[in-house]
């Protein structure tokens, strides 16, 4: 158990991140594809802030003074995903926006239909 | 078959990352630049919010990268969305009389939400980009809500240019004083007061009324394409 209690966070940033890889190279749906890029998206931020983690840790921030600032988290990956959120739904957004183009193009979303999207 | 080669390398891959990853220790940070961070950030930027002050203070300059990354999103989404041939303009039914008035009271709310989370990013969990994002939020209710109304374009362009420049010349002023891009020029103050911290709580309204109108641009291309 004591396995499980150091690597759960790891184990589920990295299973979310396998499961969008696999959605990506095996679905044929263009919608779903994007949806995989999603799942990726949340766990590379899971790992980032799971790295900086510290046992019984507490934020970054001193409300009142004289707070303990031993047990605060790293707050670097913390500075970094809360861009990277923002930045995630922007490039999804674009994301989508191709998708409606190529549908009012091709007339459908399954890539196995679209010639030079195939593999 | 394309699954089977699609498992074959995501296993090959499952090991060797949890091989590398047994090297890495869970609840332990290690790194020095964040004790740094942590034990000198308050003195050094005037900031109890440490996150606040990695973002804007130490690595204000890559924070301006950031910013410019999402504005080139919401630009070629609204490049991409522009070239279509023909714009159908639908009937829209209007909304009933309790959707309506029930948008124009939570409106207001959730813009001063917003905006509490961003004026205060300095001293309490928040900041320009989850406060852009909530006023964002506000105009997708209005979008979803009040269907008839729509946003000006020249206000949101306005808000997000102004957002960037001011960014950019608070940058450029830092050069000028100090001899270095983004410097804190402005007094520190005494910490946990709303006017600390210098330079940083007026980058982040900046990155506020830039998130929201860039978000809230978004939302509207998209909303116009359906």
């Amino acid at each position: 158990m004591s396995f499980l209690d150091n690597y759960i966070y790891y184990i589920g940033a990295f299973g979310l991140i396998l499961i969008g890889i696999y959605i990506i190279l095996v679905k044929h749906n263009l919608i779903k594809v994007i949806i995989g890029l999603g799942i990726l998206d949340t766990g590379v931020n899971l790992f980032l802030i799971s790295i900086g983690y510290i046992t019984k840790g507490t934020a970054p921030i001193f409300s009142r003074p004289g707070i303990d600032s031993e047990h605060m988290v790293d707050p670097v990956p913390q500075a970094l995903v809360l861009t990277a959120i923002v930045i995630g739904v922007a490039v999804l957004a674009l994301a989508l926006s191709l998708a409606i183009r190529l549908y009012q193009h091709y007339d459908t979303l399954n890539l196995r239909k679209i010639r030079g999207q195939r593999w | 078959m394309r699954r089977i080669v699609a498992i074959l390398l995501l296993t090959i891959l499952a090991v060797g990352i949890s091989l590398s990853l047994t090297k890495i220790p869970f609840g332990s940070s290690e790194t020095k630049i964040g004790r740094h961070y942590i034990d000198k950030g308050v003195e050094e930027t005037g900031a109890v919010n440490i996150v606040t002050s990695v973002v804007v203070n130490y690595r204000g300059f890559d924070t301006l990268g950031e910013v410019t990354v999402l504005f080139i999103a919401a630009i070629g989404l609204g490049v991409v969305l522009s070239t279509s041939r023909k714009k159908a303009t639908r009937e829209i039914t209007p909304a009933s009389l309790v959707l309506s008035t029930g948008c124009r009271v939570l409106f207001p709310l959730i813009l001063v939400f917003g905006s509490y989370i961003f004026i205060h990013g300095h001293l309490t969990p928040g900041g320009g980009f989850q406060g852009g994002a909530i006023i964002a939020s506000g105009f997708l209710l209005i979008y979803l809500g009040c269907r008839e109304r729509r946003i000006s374009r020249v206000a949101s362009n306005l808000a997000e240019s102004l957002g960037g420049l001011v960014f950019v010349i608070i940058g450029l002023l830092g050069l000028a004083f100090g001899g270095y891009f983004l410097l804190n020029f402005l007094p520190k103050g005494t910490a946990n007061t709303l006017f600390s911290a210098g330079i940083v709580p007026i980058i982040y309204v900046a990155i506020g009324f830039k998130v929201g109108s860039e978000l809230t641009g978004i939302i509207d291309n998209l909303i116009e394409e359906s």
